[in-house]
């Protein structure tokens, strides 16, 4: 290869490996922390841990303050996806498939309810569990979140069911397919991408949501978002913790991104996510 | 054993998709559906198969009456121009899927899967996914999903529209020898002509949601009941014009004037539109009583075996179709003889009142 062109690609290589250090550096932050004491992390700058330390991660994964903040994450993010996905497949299937009244409207307005911030309901969900006993359990946090999944979910859903000929619909009912033996045993397998993409945005935004989840608990189904916001204990700074706690919450969510990564790409190429 | 449609209407939103329809196709029959996109075969197919209820009117099956009966429970089977299998079975479970669902136990199924898949030659194709199919296989395993149970009517949607020339060439061949000892009634949509003529049977001429007329495939290619009918059936578009007939001759607008053929004589003189079909204009004398009509070349196609000419004449585009390479050129004038034996003769309301009559067409 011609010099000057290589010098070129090289200099053309440099402008996203500038951008990804830049994306990758607070979150190398964040591990290199979490390996440090506290007192390390306070006492001055240190590119990467000079006492190396896995004690962050020990006291997460024994004190149930910590990891019990895990569990009840992970329960009330389970329950909701579950909960807003479900709901979310028949109704997607109506606005798919069905011209009615006011459709695209209703349509619209359900992707409203994501526009409001969350701040807006806190106080009627607060006031609203508290009154029928659900404050401070995991379903209230579950529950709270359908208000902004269920739409969302209806929106993915749509266009991945859009996608699907309403002639396969009428060829099932042909073949002699009741509708619900239809929907569980060929529609829903057809457009099982979508449900994938759905479930992964659900469980995104449920994952990382602080103030309902922080409003709606105290102590006994409290998140682990909400755990991490308390900087300073009777112990004082607790730096190194917070960053041990901070990578395990990004686990799950890269986790969720490898499984889910082709369907995305589906996703996007069909005009959805 | 008929289906019959009576009165049958179906209306969407103020539009009227089919006007008032009476229809009875009988057992056995190879039924064709004719007319362009929109005309309402789809919508007809719907009616029949029970996908949708007509508006008003009746759907009639083995004289009982079926017009609220549910698809499930009418014992039809579709195929249609998109190739839909169900993506996630294997061809397999595809065809096997309309006897699973009537719960028929897995020997029975693998006997008739087998004996459908050898006919429509998918036995090596059994394990795939529909996805690894070329279009061809994917229409046939739609086919074969329509024929593996027992069917009462078997409805196709121009199932060979989205395939290529050579794949539709043989499907072609294939479908009658498909329904050959079956006794179902088979309804056939196309926008072909061509293919009403080759799979014989009886057709339907559709347009914009009206049977403009129906019966077996060659009298209404060689009889049609109105103009409409006789358009609908015809590819390339048949020519027409404004005609006089008066003192035993008949007049182009152009001063043109020949005998008025027999089959014409009984019409009472008086204005006309006269029909022909584009390979009744030919660059020759088809016979003694041809008539010379010369007009100035617009386009030329030229395909392997024959030409097909469009030529203006005072202002009005015919098209004239013949065997063999007729090199024109564009912009001159070309000779060329109408077999007005073969015309039509149509009255101002449409109706047929003169033109040919059996022979060849």
């Amino acid at each position: 290869m011609h010099p000057e062109r290589r010098t070129f690609i090289r200099k053309r290589a440099l402008i996203p490996a500038i951008y990804i250090i830049f994306l990758m550096l607070p979150i190398y932050w964040l591990v290199t922390m979490s390996f440090k004491t506290t007192n390390e992390i306070l006492g001055g700058f240190t590119p990467w841990p000079v006492n190396f330390t896995l004690a962050n991660y020990v006291k997460i994964f024994t004190d149930s303050t910590w990891y019990s903040g895990y569990i009840n994450s992970l329960t009330f993010v389970i329950a909701n996806t579950i909960l807003s996905v479900v709901v979310a497949l028949p109704a997607a299937y109506a606005f798919s498939r069905y011209r009615f009244l006011g459709d695209k409207h209703l349509f619209f307005w359900l992707l409203t309810n994501r526009m409001a911030p969350p701040a807006v309901f806190a106080l009627p969900f607060l006031q609203l569990y508290s009154a029928v006993g659900l404050f401070d359990t995991p379903w209230a946090v579950a529950l709270a979140h359908t208000l902004f999944n269920v739409p969302l979910a209806v929106w993915i859903l749509e266009g991945f069911m859009s996608g699907v000929p309403k002639e396969l619909d009428e060829t099932a009912y042909v073949d002699g397919y009741p509708f619900w033996r239809f929907f569980l045993k060929i529609f829903i397998p057809t457009i099982a991408a979508g449900i994938g993409v759905a479930c992964f945005f659900c469980f995104m935004f449920s994952w990382v949501e602080l103030l309902l989840a922080k409003t709606l608990t105290s102590v006994a189904a409290k998140p682990i978002v909400a755990t991490m916001t308390r900087t300073a204990s009777t112990s004082g700074y607790e730096l190194g913790l917070l960053a041990a706690a901070g990578t395990l919450t990004i686990v799950p969510g890269a986790f969720v991104i490898y499984f889910v990564r082709n369907y995305i790409a589906k996703g996007f190429a069909l005009g959805r996510v | 054993m008929t289906l019959e449609l009576r009165q049958v209407t179906k209306s969407v939103g103020g539009s009227v998709h089919i006007h008032e329809t009476n229809l009875t196709l009988e057992e056995g029959t190879f039924n064709v559906l004719l007319g362009t996109t929109l005309a309402g075969k789809t919508t007809l197919m719907q009616l029949m198969a029970g996908l949708d209820k007509p508006s008003s009117g009746e759907i009639r099956f083995r004289d009982r009456n079926v017009t609220g009966v549910a698809v499930q429970k009418r014992n039809v089977s579709m195929v249609y121009q998109q190739f839909i299998n169900y993506p996630h079975l294997t061809v397999y479970e595809n065809i096997a899927s309309p006897l699973r669902v009537i719960g028929m136990d897995g020997v029975k199924i693998k006997e008739r899967v087998g004996k459908v898949a050898e006919l429509l030659r998918l036995t090596p194709m059994l394990q795939r996914k529909p996805a690894e199919l070329s279009g061809g296989q994917q229409q046939r395993t739609a086919i074969a999903r329509a024929l593996v149970k027992d069917s009462d009517i078997i409805l196709l949607d121009e199932p060979l529209a989205n395939l290529d020339y050579k794949l539709r060439e043989e499907l072609r061949d294939e479908l009658p020898r498909l329904f050959h000892d079956r006794h179902c009634i088979v309804a056939y949509a196309t926008t072909e002509p061509a293919e009403a003529l080759l799979f014989g049977g009886n057709t339907a001429t559709l347009h914009e949601g009206r049977v403009t007329q129906f019966g077996p495939t060659a009298e209404i290619y060689r009889q049609p009941a109105d103009l409409l009918s006789a358009q609908v059936f015809s590819d390339p578009p048949i020519n027409t014009a404004p005609v006089t007939k008066a003192n035993g001759r008949i007049q182009l607008d152009d001063g043109t004037s020949w005998p008025t053929p027999p089959a014409m004589a009984n019409a009472p003189d008086g204005p006309y539109t006269l029909a022909i079909r584009a390979h009744h204009i030919t660059p020759f004398p088809q016979n003694g009583s041809a008539v010379n009509v010369d007009g100035r070349v617009l386009v030329t196609e030229l395909s392997g075996s024959e030409s097909v000419l469009h030529f203006d004449r005072g202002g009005r585009t015919w098209i004239s179709q013949s065997h063999g390479i007729h090199p024109y050129e564009v912009g001159r004038t070309a000779k060329l003889y109408v077999d007005v034996d073969r015309s039509f003769l149509f009255g101002q309301d449409g109706r047929l009142v003169g033109g040919v009559s059996g022979g060849r067409v």
